[in-house]
């Protein structure tokens, strides 16, 4: 399931969401990201997050469809927010769960890996100096490649 | 081409072009991504200091990534954005 939206979300009742009724599941893994009060040592205010209305729910099902391919997934979980964020608010949250803790644990990681490089949102930062667009960053694109070089070991 | 292509710009692209989004209708010539950059640096704005540096301009045809050489037709949505953030 993906969702993009400007509302917060609460971790434990999406969780608890994504599982109920499916005693298969054996593990469930979950990575939240937040948003950071520094940036190259200044100080960031708040963000605004834009993206590409239509590709962004698009990409992130594919990106999701992906991941599903790869590991024996019983149930995935993408939420994207949007719009104005302040320090320390929750900005994605991505979830896997499976039978056992490998393919959840890798799934995650992929999903989150692949969704920064893919995903089309873009982060304004607002510093004392005005609103500055975040460059991408190398090491993220060496996240993604990693997963495209060799199969996640729990791969089926 | 007949009907337009639907341009969309994002981030600091749309910020430097001074337009977000607009029904273009490029002469015939115009058949892949390249030329149709080509053709919109000559069509003034800030379109040509957006596309100036063409590594860093991602480009979707109708929602999905395609490279510079991806054929452009009547009717399609390109979208030209900055390599992503989000996450």
């Amino acid at each position: 399931m993906i969702r993009v939206q400007t509302d917060d979300f609460d971790l434990g009742a999406e969780l608890k969401a994504l599982t109920a009724g499916n005693h298969a599941i054996g593990g469930l893994c979950s990575f939240v990201g937040l948003v950071r009060d520094m940036a190259g040592g200044e100080a960031i205010g708040a963000m605004t997050l834009e993206h590409y209305p239509g590709m962004t729910e698009k990409e992130l099902e594919r990106i999701e469809a992906e991941a599903q391919a790869r590991w024996p997934l019983d149930a995935t979980l993408i939420i994207h927010r949007y719009g104005r964020l302040e320090p320390g608010d929750q900005i994605v949250l991505v979830a896997a769960a499976s039978a056992h803790r490998e393919a959840a644990f890798e799934a995650c990681h992929f999903l989150i890996d692949f969704l920064k490089t893919k995903a089309p949102f873009w982060k304004l930062e607002g510093t004392p100096g005005g609103g500055q667009w975040v460059d991408a960053r190398d090491s993220d694109e060496a996240a993604t490649r990693r997963w495209t070089q060799s199969s996640g070991k729990a791969a089926e | 081409m007949t009907a337009p292509v639907k341009l969309l710009y994002f981030a600091w692209l749309r910020e430097k072009a001074g337009v977000g989004e607009e029904d273009v209708q490029p002469p015939a010539t115009v058949a892949t991504v390249a030329q149709l950059i080509d053709w919109l640096e000559t069509q003034g704005g800030g379109r040509a200091e957006a596309f100036a540096d063409r590594k860093v301009v991602r480009v979707a045809v109708n929602q999905e990534y395609v490279s510079l050489d991806h054929p452009v037709t009547a009717g399609d949505e390109v979208a030209f954005f900055p390599p992503v953030t989000g996450g």
